[in-house]
């Protein structure tokens, strides 16, 4: 920032390298200029994919545990959110618009729709992977079915329920892009609006800001999944 | 709901170089077609690595690229860049753009769940295969493939229907298909336009689905000859996700 700051005099004749003479893909004074413009629309990005995969979340442990219960409910359950996954974002969006709205919470719920399939799925292999000794072990131990779910089954279901988290999340930040047909899409407003101008230096910062966002939140889960299992790291080893 | 219906059972809507009929065999041409492509660069490197039993993590990447990467960015970023310009012949407006993003959106599911499909033929099939002296070619295509076939089948299912969602949105990038007609509904706030667009763009993603799930279904020699053979695929499935 500094040495833009020394070098920018010299340059101010000249048009900025974002300017639609120039229209650099690459261009130092875009980011300077238009920061604050980016960093909303990446907090937008965040908030609408945070609150779409909890959203997701929410509806998918449930959904997951009633389906782990009552066997008949699985094939329902997990077949009606596969047809979920197959509507493409774009027709999810224009079902909602006519009960939500254009508003973020008609963004929020399609892609909370689409994380429920990843989060569904997971959650059950997840549960379906715990050992069957550990369940037996747990029901002779006198565990209630409820204890048994939340201190025996749930943790060690943990490491394949957060890859599917992590499978979602990345999933979520990409689709937040398309978000832009109703307005709120995050970067992908900045997408939107940079193709009608042929805006490259936008364009492409608001793309290499979605993959780095993907990539942060997928490096915080994995963290955060190793804290939360230090069990998986002793026999990983 | 009713003016959407209105707006789908309309004759009005389908005519015409932009209407519903021109639009809908479009997106259909864009997306069999960079499936085609997509298979036949995607499907013999993936068997190829699967059979030698190398690159897996070059099978792992490549999903985990294509998950993180917005479809929607790489088709501002082709259309914008020098893919971008004029008409491509029946592929229309940005055609071209559009489907060089569809087929690289295509490559993740196939080249993952044809690799692991390879990998995940019972090593001991192989090997009694191997015992009874089949080689190289004869052991691909007699015992692999066919083994293999299910998820390789999922993979281009899964394929399918992110080249259908990617080709919808590709309107917004001026590209061609249905989701021109979704567009131009939310731009003057016509929302039986925006619901009929919408109702047509997932009917049709629904049969596609369904007609490549039958055709799986039917292909499968294994489920053919064995009923039980239905438990893995399903189990199959949900690998890539995980």
């Amino acid at each position: 920032m500094n040495l833009h700051s020394l070098v920018a005099p010299g340059a101010a004749s000249d048009p900025p390298c974002y300017s639609l003479a120039v229209n650099s893909w690459l261009c130092g004074d875009y980011l300077t200029d238009r920061w604050e413009q980016l960093q909303d629309a990446l907090v937008e990005h965040v908030l609408i994919t945070l609150a779409s995969v909890a959203l997701g979340l929410a509806l998918a442990l449930p959904l997951a545990i009633l389906a782990r219960q009552v066997p008949r409910l699985e094939t329902l359950i997990v077949s009606g959110s596969t047809i979920l996954y197959t509507i493409p974002s774009l027709a999810m969006f224009s079902f909602l618009v006519p009960i939500t709205f254009l508003t973020p919470t008609t963004v929020i719920i399609g892609l909370a729709l689409y994380s429920l399939t990843i989060l569904v799925r997971n959650i059950l292999a997840g549960l379906r992977s715990v050992p069957a000794e550990a369940i037996e072990a747990a029901d002779g131990s006198g565990y209630s079915p409820w204890r048994r779910l939340t201190r025996i089954e749930m943790p060690l279901a943990l490491p394949v329920m957060m890859a599917g988290l992590r499978v979602a999340t990345v999933s979520t930040v990409a689709l937040t892009t398309v978000g832009a047909i109703v307005g709120y899409g995050g970067l992908g407003n900045l997408l939107l609006s940079g193709v009608g101008t042929q805006f490259k230096a936008q364009i492409l910062a608001a793309s290499v800001l979605c993959v780095l966002l993907a990539v942060v939140l997928d490096v915080a889960l994995m963290g955060t999944q190793r804290l939360l299992t230090p069990w998986t790291r002793v026999r990983g080893a | 709901m009713s003016e959407a219906l209105r707006f789908l059972f309309d004759p009005a809507s389908w005519s015409g170089p932009s209407g519903l009929g021109a639009e809908l065999s479009q997106q259909l041409l864009l997306t069999v077609t960079a499936l085609l492509l997509a298979c036949a660069i995607g499907l013999p490197v993936a068997l190829w690595l699967g059979h030698l039993g190398r690159g897996g993590a070059l099978a792992v990447n490549i999903s985990n690229v294509g998950r993180a990467v917005p479809t929607f960015a790489v088709l501002v970023l082709l259309s914008v860049g020098p893919l971008g310009t004029g008409v491509f012949g029946a592929y229309g407006r940005a055609g071209l753009a559009t489907l060089v993003s569809l087929v690289l959106f295509a490559f993740p599911p196939i080249v993952t769940n044809a690799y692991v499909g390879m990998r995940e033929v019972d090593r001991e099939v192989v090997e009694a295969a191997t015992g009874m002296g089949m080689r190289g070619r004869e052991l691909f295509g007699r015992v692999e493939l066919p083994l293999a076939l299910p998820l390789v089948l999922t993979g281009v299912r899964l394929a399918m229907v992110q080249v259908w969602a990617t080709a919808t949105i590709a309107a917004l990038v001026a590209g061609p298909g249905l989701g021109n007609t979704i567009q131009l509904g939310f731009e003057n706030q016509d929302v039986a336009r925006v619901l009929g667009g919408g109702i047509l763009v997932a009917l049709v993603a629904l049969v596609l689905e369904g007609a490549l799930a039958l055709a799986a279904r039917v292909a499968d020699p294994v489920r053919r000859a064995r009923s039980r053979s239905g438990v893995k695929a399903v189990s199959a499935v949900a690998t890539p996700t995980s």
